[in-house]
This record gives structure tokens, C-alpha cells and sequence, in this order.
């Protein structure tokens, strides 16, 4: 049934392209210009700049939920903020089709195009709760402001959107006009999740939602996870270092390692028949 | 007599500086231009943004006014004066209508200014998007690309809060349709009184280092919600105690003796004015009734603009004696004697 889905969602144009993503920190050298040299993890032996990412491609097809896993200090945070914006990278590039029928470059789009295209076409939630939300302005506030940042003018449109949202992320509506400071860490998550969410944006970022939970509370954020996106037709791309909530959520799985990415696929063939070394021990010790 | 000064203390190329800094913010209605904040002889956030502005532009025959929320004799304003009379000459006033140059904390005067006069205000956090955002560089660039979400959400979550988008005073606004400004910590009732008026208005921030400007006849909107308009202080029903203004700002005070609470026109020299036109008023009357001439009182005293009534209308049969007490006492003297209990949250610098 899920490679179904996968299969049929593959004859359509991707929704999001990206392509050849780098980003490195620091000032590189003539050694590890070269896209294929040999680095300590991910760094240059010679000049010591980080490559975060090496030429990290990916599509999402309308309506799926990608993964991304790998260990710590994989990239995994640096593609996500690549691609909403938050981290300019050193080249490469990011189209949609939902922007000038992907003949753009998103990444070269000027900074008011950018926090349009931000605003409405991506929702973020980020791993830290801190980056994402507002921890001192009110939970309704920080789901307003991203309909602030898109024009909307109109208080009470955003009173009850925003308090719509909180209902389908299941905060009581009787802690909207409290601030996030003093929610619980699956709160927090379900927050930025509601916030997100609030331009019915068409792709959703999720990096590391549930890490740091409790497993009850994650069950309750994975299985919200799961039904936006039975509801809303979103597509997502989901970041996580444990293979268990990839399992879960996502179709197709692209392994992340030192920066590039190792092995990309179906999710059940890759948990089936990982054919990497690294995607093997990260199988098994799964299992 | 050796002069210990420069004229306006200043030496002329630092004079110079703050003119060029001046110029950009007129030329950008509303954009905090950075400037070289030099040390004076008194604090910092205690006016010196806007006092280096005043050094910085006045001339030998300007007429200055000096003016500490709403009143001319306070010590911070006295002692303002006293610096740039000292290193100026210039003359003084306290008549707003006189004044060609108003140097002032968190008031604009009630009495509308012309082309010829310019208005300083002393600047506390010039910053609007401060409060959502701590970080200077990220500011500067939310203003580069107009973003002003965060100003708005400001609004949002004062709604949110306290079910109302009214801010204490510092409401921010849109100048010339492009910056987002602090109009510095004014009561939302002269917002106004920067929209599309007739004088210059240049804002300093001596802390923070910022000079901006709003230049005649410029565009200045308070932000607002379409279901949550601005609105200002309101004072309805209540009038000046001592001169019978309605629709301005008062100061909100204790009547010692009674206990009961009493308003006053926070504009000193407004309320002088007002009374002085109330005695002559009351003076003409008398000097009819000595004459025999009981002509019915026709005149209208009242100042229109404000709303405020014609005297003789609010006190038909005034007699001359009741008046007294309040009208004898020299009024700088009165405003001394108060404590004011500032509807508008004290802002300290
Ligand atoms: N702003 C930065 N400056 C320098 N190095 C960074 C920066 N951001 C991330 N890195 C480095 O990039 C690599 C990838 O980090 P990150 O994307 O956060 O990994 P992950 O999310 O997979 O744990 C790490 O080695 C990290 O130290
Ligand atoms: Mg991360
Ligand atoms: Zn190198
Ligand atoms: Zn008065």
C-alpha cells in the first residue's frame, strides 16, 4: 500500500527540487574544492572548513512525507535551514513548482520574495522549540504571525484560525493566551506544528519534532504528523536521527552522512536491503 | 570675557556630523540614521539625543523653549536651558506660539506648530521592532526589507492579552508609507500631531546613537488592525480644573484635601494661556459690570480646535472672587506644587 502510493506520487512532477546543495563553513581551500576529496567526517584536513552539506539532491512529490536520517552532525538541520531560507548555502539550488512553474531558483530570489515564498509555500518547525516560537508572546500570537507576515490585518480572522489550530494540534484552548515558556516540550512541539501549519503552507519542515520527548508524548506528535497529512494533503519532509519515527512516518528515506547523502530510496527497501555499510549498522541497530 | 564654549558648546565639524545625520533622516522620513553620540555635560537618557540635535542646528536669534513632559519649569528642562543658554545666549519662552525651536520629552504641544518653528523630541529606545527583536542587525535589515511583522504582533498580542491594541504611549508608526518608527514615548493622543503638520520634527536618541526625522507634511499613520483601529487616550467628560480644557491631555491628580482625584492640562503653557484668556475675559466682564453695561456675555473664548467650551458657557455667573485663589497664585509655581500621577507610563531613560 505505501509503495503504491510512493509509485503513483513518482509519475508526477516533483513539488520540491533540490539540487547539488553545499554548504560549507569556512574559507575552503584549493584541496577540498574538489567535490570529491577525502575529508575527516566533514571537515578539510588541510584548511579545516566544515562541508555541512556536499551536493545534497532530493525531490518531494505532492502529498508524501520524505526522510532524512542520520547521526548527529550529519547535515540534516543545515539542509532544512537551506531550504526555508534560514542558512544561505554555497551553491546549489531549490524550485518548486508552486513558484514560476519551477523555472526559478528559489535561493536567488530577492529577501522580500524570499520571506513570501517562507510564509507561505513552507512551514518550519524546527528542532529546538526556542527557534521556532516566541516563548514569551502568547501561543495564539505566535500562530498569528506568520498570517501577519502575509498581510493579513484582521484580528479576529486570526483569533479563530489560530484557535482552530490549537484544536487540531490539541492544546486546550484555554492556554492560547499563554506563552510557550510555560507548555510542556510536546506542547512546545505542537505549537510550532500549529504555527506552521497556519498559511496552509503546501510543504512542511520537520526537523527532529519528536527528539527529546517522552515515547508517549512522541506517539502523540507522530500520529498528529500522520493525520495532517491525511487530512491536509501536505507534502513533508521529516528530519530524524532515529530510524524508528522514519519508519513511521515516511515513504522514501535518504540517508545522510558527514554531509552527503549515502543512500536514498523507498523506506521498506531501504530498512529491508540497506545497501550502504554506515545504513546497515544503522539497520541493525534498530532491530 | 574669554568664552569657555564653542557657540552651542559644540565645535563646528562635530556640529557638522549631527547636521549630516539630520539632513538623511529628512531625506528618509522615518529611517534611524546612526550618528557619532557625543558625551555632554549631562547623562546619557537624560535628553542628550536631542539636546545634541538643538546644539547641533540653533542660531543666534533663535527662540528656544524647553519643555519636560508637557512642562516648562522642570528640572530636567530647566537644566537643559540653562546648558544651551550658557553656551548660546539664545532667548527663551515658554509661549509655544514664540518659540522658533521646542526641544521636548514625551509631549507634543497641544498648540499646533507653523512652517517656521521645528520640533526636537528626546528619543529614549528608538528602535520599534526592539522589543521582538534584541539584535541590532537583524533590525536594521527587518527595516531594509519594510518587514514589519513583528511590530504588528506586537499589537496582536496586546489584544490577545488585554483584549485591546491600545499601546501606553510610544505607539509606533508609518512614516511616508515605508519606516515603521518610534514616535519616542508620546501619549497616543499627540500621534496626530505628527501627521502631515506644518513644522519639522527630528528625533534624537542620545544612548542609542540614532537620529531621525519627520519632515513637514509627511505621512504618519499609527498601525493599527482593520476590526482594531487606533485609538487614543480618551477623556471624555472630563475638562481642566483650571482652565476648563476638554480634548487634551491632562495629568491626572489627587486633590490633597478631598481625596478626589482631578484633571489639568498637561501642557503647562497651553493652561497658562487658557487662563490668562479666562482672566481677561473675567477682567472685561467685571470692568462692564463697573461700567453698568450689562451686556450679555457673547464672546467666545473657548479654543475651538480642542473641543473646549467657551468660558462663559461652562461659568455664566462666575464670580470674579471665587476665581481667585487659583488665578493669583503664579501658575509655574502651581505646576511645581503638583504630583503628577502620568496617565502615559513613566518611561525612564
Ligand atoms: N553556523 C555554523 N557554523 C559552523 N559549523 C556549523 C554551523 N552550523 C552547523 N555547523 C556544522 O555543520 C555540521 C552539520 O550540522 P547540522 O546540520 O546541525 O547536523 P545535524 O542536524 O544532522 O545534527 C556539523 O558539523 C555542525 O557542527
Ligand atoms: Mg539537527
Ligand atoms: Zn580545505
Ligand atoms: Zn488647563
Amino acid at each position: 500500500m505505501r509503495r503504491a502510493t510512493s509509485t503513483s506520487a513518482t509519475l508526477e512532477a516533483p513539488l520540491l527540487k533540490v539540487r547539488e546543495l553545499t554548504c560549507s563553513f569556512g574559507p575552503g581551500c584549493s584541496y577540498c574544492a574538489d567535490r570529491d576529496a577525502i575529508l575527516e567526517r566533514n571537515m578539510c584536513p588541510r584548511c579545516g572548513t566544515i562541508h555541512a552539506l556536499r551536493q545534497v539532491s532530493l525531490d518531494v512529490y505532492p502529498g508524501e512525507i520524505i526522510g532524512i536520517v542520520g547521526e548527529s552532525g550529519s547535515g540534516k538541520s543545515t539542509l532544512m535551514r537551506c531550504i526555508c531560507f534560514d542558512q544561505q548555502p554555497s551553491s546549489g539550488s531549490v524550485t518548486t513548482g508552486l513558484v514560476e512553474n519551477g523555472t526559478v531558483d528559489l535561493l536567488a530570489c530577492s529577501p522580500q520574495q524570499k520571506r513570501a515564498i517562507r510564509n507561505t509555500i513552507f512551514g518550519m518547525v524546527y528542532q529546538n522549540p526556542w527557534l521556532g516560537l516566541r516563548m514569551d508572546f502568547s501561543a495564539l500570537s505566535n500562530i498569528a504571525e506568520q498570517m501577519i507576515a502575509s498581510g493579513n490585518r484582521k484580528v479576529e480572522e486570526m483569533r479563530t484560525r489560530g484557535l482552530s489550530l490549537l484544536e487540531q494540534v490539541n492544546i486546550p484552548l484555554r492556554r492560547a493566551s499563554d506563552p510557550p515558556r510555560e507548555f510542556s516540550g510536546g506542547m512546545q512541539q505542537r505549537v510550532q506544528i500549529a504555527k506552521a501549519l497556519s498559511n496552509n503552507p503546501p510543504i512542511l519542515l520537520l526537523d527532529e519534532v519528536t527528539t527529546g520527548l517522552d515515547l508517549s508524548v512522541q506517539a502523540k506528535v507522530l500520529d498528529l504528523i500522520l493525520r495532517l497529512r491525511r487530512d491536509l494533503d501536505v507534502s513533508m519532509v521529516v528530519v530524524s536521527h532515529d530510524l524508528a519515527v522514519i519508519r513511521m512516518l515516511a515513504q522514501r528515506t535518504s540517508v545522510m552522512l558527514d554531509g552527503k547523502v549515502i543512500e536514498q530510496g523507498l523506506t521498506d527497501q531501504i530498512l529491508e536491503d540497506p545497501q550502504e555499510r554506515y545504513t546497515q549498522q544503522l539497520v541493525h541497530s534498530l532491530l | 570675557m574669554r568664552q569657555l564654549y564653542n557657540f552651542a558648546f559644540f565645535d563646528e565639524g562635530s556640529k557638522r556630523e549631527i547636521r549630516r545625520a539630520i539632513l538623511k533622516g529628512i531625506a528618509i522620513p522615518g529611517y534611524q540614521v546612526p550618528f557619532a553620540s557625543r558625551e555632554m555635560p549631562i547623562g546619557r537618557g537624560w535628553g542628550t539625543g536631542g539636546l545634541q540635535i538643538t546644539l547641533a542646528i540653533i542660531g543666534r536669534d533663535e527662540v528656544l523653549k524647553v519643555i519636560d513632559q508637557g512642562h516648562d519649569g522642570s528640572v530636567n528642562a530647566v537644566n537643559i536651558k540653562k546648558l544651551i543658554c550658557a553656551t548660546t545666549g539664545v532667548a527663551l519662552t515658554e509661549d509655544t506660539a514664540a518659540a522658533s525651536l521646542i526641544q521636548s520629552r514625551h509631549r507634543i504641544p497641544e498648540e499646533p506648530l507653523s512652517e517656521q518653528q521645528v520640533l526636537v523630541l528626546q528619543v529614549p529606545t528608538p528602535e520599534p521592532l526592539r522589543d521582538i527583536e534584541a539584535r541590532e542587525q537583524v533590525t536594521q535589515r527587518l527595516h531594509a526589507e519594510a518587514d514589519y511583522t513583528g511590530a504588528w504582533l506586537g499589537l496582536f498580542e496586546q489584544v490577545v492579552r488585554y483584549g485591546s491594541a491600545t499601546t501606553g504611549a510610544d505607539h509606533p508608526v508609518l512614516v511616508n508609507g515605508r519606516y515603521v518608527m518610534a514616535p519616542s514615548p508620546i501619549p497616543r493622543l499627540d500621534n496626530h500631531k505628527l501627521d502631515h503638520v506644518a513644522n519639522l520634527t527630528l528625533l534624537g536618541a542620545g544612548r542609542e546613537k540614532k537620529i531621525y526625522a519627520v519632515p513637514p507634511y509627511t505621512s504618519v499613520k499609527s498601525l493599527d488592525f482593520e476590526d482594531y483601529p487606533f485609538v487614543t487616550e480618551t477623556f471624555e467628560g472630563r475638562e481642566c480644573r483650571v482652565c476648563g480644557a476638554k480634548g487634551v491631555y491632562f495629568d491626572e491628580l489627587v486633590d490633597e484635601a478631598s481625596g478626589k482625584t482631578y484633571h489639568q492640562c498637561n501642557d503647562t503653557n497651553y493652561c497658562h494661556k487658557r487662563q490668562l484668556e479666562r482672566r481677561q475675559f473675567e477682567e472685561q466682564q467685571s470692568e462692564r459690570r463697573q461700567l453698568g453695561t450689562q451686556q450679555p456675555a457673547a464672546q467666545q473664548l473657548g479654543d475651538s480646535d480642542t473641543g473646549a467650551e467657551p468660558l462663559e458657557a461652562q461659568h455664566p455667573e462666575m464670580p470674579l472672587e471665587r476665581q481667585q485663589p487659583a488665578a493669583q497664585q503664579p501658575a509655574a509655581q502651581q505646576h511645581e506644587k503638583r504630583q503628577p500621577r502620568l496617565i502615559a507610563p513613566e518611561v525612564t531613560a
